[in-house]
């Protein structure tokens, strides 16, 4: 006859499993023996498995419980092991009658009942939380998301500012009296607490700092909601609502925004994340093809500043299907003459090259999509950096790498000084004996097989430039700061801080991911010149376009949400074994080398503009 | 998109998809002339010459073409393969020529003033135009939306 299915919990597998693999239990296991797995064995050995886990629990709960004694799982685990002991002497005297199976049955129960005990007991005491420490940084957390959410709205609008007020003299009688509040509740919780609490464990300097912390942020959320509400009920001084309305990028921004951070919630996405950063950045080429159409195109109409309403972001967005179909029969229209000699925009061929650059970002970034393949759902289709990388091309790969070399140089050094410029040269040169040396790359002259080094001496000699030409830009930049505020002075010196980050990546970038660093120049140079300069973005769209050029080109380079894909070469760049702390930074840069560069770069475009 | 399912002998939409996408093509697009040489919603005053017409009816052709180009460069440049699957690329290029330029191209004629007035802020004139911009705006933005559940596993054999 069949028995009743009985559930057994997932923990018991792992005593069940070791148990019958003749392994140890492990030490942090709280689960049961699965009696019917080892039915067929003779009755010493059931009782000596279930002593053995029996064992295992309660030296489990010895670590756990100071009061391990009082527990009735425990109590009960003796009293079978007593059982067990004598059932153990009647055995050894051959006694083979039916009084030694009953009292090994009975054994048996409560050897069961005792583990089952002490399986609740100690599943009881895992879970358990440490709630007041949760809550304090709970409390700590929303208050500080609170804080950031109200002043958004300011720090994303024209003026860009963000103030955290902490003066009104009201709010101090507030801020004691909180303390005060919080330094009670924590004396009474530290008292009365029986389990073990984090917060309580820490000295009583760190906590009371801890409160003061808590209440400064509670003042200043307080504070900031009050000025909204004061904000609120004055009337607007000066009714110009035109200046706040939104354009299409404005409405791209903000839904990409949106949409990429709720798309986190579903881990497909998270796991092909770069579809969504190219997805967002080829729309944004796009909508910026449109901004800059209708501002070149459609001057006549005297308006393009003015607030569009929402059935016209549909009409305008039309606009970019469209736009190259205005091009090609303009020269016939005289229309359109006359709207270009109105315009205030840069005239000529540049208004042309102006039009073109979104779709030259678009095709840059398309080549680079096919350059790296990232993500786990095409990972095993090859890519063009697979065919580069293989040994039969490494003539193709060697002039690929020398000409992105070359055009490193010449989008770089435009505005360093002559001395950055020939540290940059010699730098660069650098970088590809370095590769020459351990045998990624081949210099022309040579087609035998050379001897393979680590390159060392080069990698060094790279190095001491790029320390070089970092150091020229610090030193330009505390010159413009200190000793006479020259803003020519201070952005030169920026921008040589960044060409030696440049130069940095280009040694520890991969020879097949050295296009990667030369798109991302030519489209930061394109981009400032063409499309940023004459449509006059503000600091808010700004930053966020470089955020998402950013993240694109973090997976442009190979990279993807996976620890696998970390290139740890580049941690042993110059370097003859591991150092733990070059090795460290130096792998961190190459991994995040996209982000972090135009990072750089939105530093230096900022600054250059505000001297503007 | 049943009809077919009469006319052709194993005709499924997920299965014969080329063949699905040209038939839908097909059928708005005669859909789409029918109408408006029956309606006429903008008739012109003075009668044209028969070269005239022919030489407009080429221009259209021309213009359509161009147009499917023109949306099969965009898809390849969102992510789409260059060489492989070409047939695909080129039939959703089509298709979505035929919801948006056709439309124009019956409406407003080969005439580019006119649809970047229609298109500009303000320029629809006419019930005729409004529905254009709504069509051709809603069009492109359901493809665009149709790219989200890409990244997800939808295609998988171990999907339920």
């Amino acid at each position: 006859p069949l028995a009743q299915l009985e559930y057994v919990q997932q923990t018991d597998l792992a005593s069940t499993l070791a148990v019958g693999l003749g392994l140890p239990i492990s030490r942090n296991s709280v689960g049961n023996l699965i009696l019917p797995v080892v039915g067929g064995k003779t009755m010493r050995e059931q009782l000596r498995f279930l002593h053995l886990n029996g064992f295992q629990l309660s030296r489990l709960l010895q670590e756990n419980t100071p009061a391990y004694e009082k527990d009735p799982g425990y109590e009960h685990f003796k009293i079978a092991e007593k059982s067990h002991g004598n059932w153990i002497k009647l055995y050894l005297e051959g006694n083979n009658s039916e009084i030694l199976l009953n009292l090994g049955k009975k054994v048996l129960k409560q050897y069961l009942e005792a583990l089952k005990t002490l399986s609740s007991s100690l599943s009881k005491q895992v879970a358990q939380y440490d709630m007041y420490s949760m809550m304090v940084g709970t409390v700590i957390i929303m208050e500080v998301l609170l804080l950031l959410l109200l002043s958004v709205p300011k720090a994303l609008s024209k003026q860009a500012e963000f103030e955290v007020p902490l003066s009104p003299p009201l709010f101090s009688l507030l801020f004691y009296l909180m303390c005060l509040m919080l330094c009670a509740v924590h004396v009474i919780v530290c008292t009365s607490a029986e389990s073990l609490c984090y917060f309580c464990s820490m000295s009583w300097l760190t906590a009371v700092g801890v409160m003061m912390l808590i209440s400064a942020l509670m003042c200043g959320i307080l504070s900031a909601i009050a000025k909204i509400f004061e904000n609120s009920r004055l009337p607007p001084k000066n009714p110009i609502v035109s200046n706040s309305s939104w354009s299409e990028i404005d409405v791209l921004i903000l839904a990409g925004t949106i949409g990429h951070v709720l798309s986190l919630g579903a881990s497909s996405f998270i796991e092909e994340e770069h579809q969504t950063w190219y997805f967002l950045i080829n729309t944004l080429c796009l909508v910026l093809c449109q901004e800059l159409c209708r501002n070149n195109f459609l001057l006549k109409e005297c308006d393009p500043q003015h607030s569009t309403d929402v059935k016209q972001n549909f009409g305008s967005i039309g606009e970019t299907s469209e736009c190259k179909n205005i091009d090609i029969p303009a020269a016939s229209n005289s229309k359109l003459g006359k709207a270009t000699s109105s315009s205030e925009f840069i005239k000529g061929s540049d208004k042309w090259i102006s039009l073109a650059t979104p779709w030259i970002i678009l095709i840059c970034c398309r080549l680079l999509r096919s350059l790296n393949q990232t993500g786990v759902q095409w990972a095993h289709r090859p890519d063009f950096g697979h065919w580069l990388t293989n040994s039969e091309h490494k003539s193709e790969l060697s002039f690929l790498a020398a000409v992105s070399l070359l055009m490193i140089f010449f989008l770089v050094q435009r505005r360093c000084s002559l001395v950055s410029k020939i540290a940059m040269a010699l730098g660069l040169l650098g970088v590809y004996s370095y590769r020459a040396a351990i045998g990624n790359v081949i210099f022309p002259w040579q087609h035998g097989g050379k001897d393979i080094s680590k390159g060392i001496t080069e990698a060094r000699f790279v190095y001491v430039f790029v320390l070089g030409i970092v150091f020229t830009g610090t030193k330009d930049l505390l010159k413009s700061q200190v000793i006479s505020p020259d803003s020519s002075t201070k952005s030169t010196g920026l921008w040589e801080v960044y060409s030696g980050l440049v130069l940095l990546a280009a040694l520890l970038f991969r020879p097949h991911n050295l296009p990667v660093l030369v798109f991302c120049l030519l489209i930061q140079t394109m981009m400032t010149k063409y499309i940023w300069i004459p449509l006059k973005f503000d600091a808010a769209q700004i930053t966020i376009m470089h955020y998402w050029f950013g993240q694109a080109f973090f997976y442009f380079q190979g990279n993807s949400n996976g620890i696998a894909t970390v290139d740890v070469s580049a941690g042993f760049v110059g370097l003859d074994s591991y150092v733990e702390i070059p090795a460290i930074f130096l792998t961190t840069f190459a991994t995040y080398a996209g982000p972090f560069l135009w990072a750089i770069h939105l530093l230096c475009y900022l600054s250059s503009e505000v001297s503007r | 998109s049943v009809v077919p399912a009469f006319f052709l002998d194993g005709f499924s939409v997920l299965g014969t998809h080329l063949t699905w996408l040209c038939v839908c093509s097909v059928c708005v697009a005669t859909l789409n002339i029918i109408l408006h040489l029956v309606l006429k919603p903008n008739q012109s005053p003075k009668r044209r010459s028969f070269a005239h017409k022919i030489s407009r009816f080429l221009k259209c052709c021309i213009y359509f073409f161009m147009s499917c180009i023109l949306f099969h460069a965009i898809i390849v440049l969102y992510g789409a393969p260059l060489i492989e699957s070409v047939a695909e690329t080129f039939l959703f290029a089509v298709l979505l020529s035929t919801f948006t330029s056709l439309q124009c191209l019956c409406l407003l004629g080969p005439n580019i003033q006119a649809w970047i007035r229609v298109f500009s802020k303000n320029g629809a004139m006419s019930i005729w135009e409004s529905s254009l911009q709504i069509t051709s705006m809603c069009s492109i933005l359901g493809a665009w939306f149709g790219a989200f559940p890409i990244p997800l596993d939808w295609d998988r054999p171990w999907q339920v």
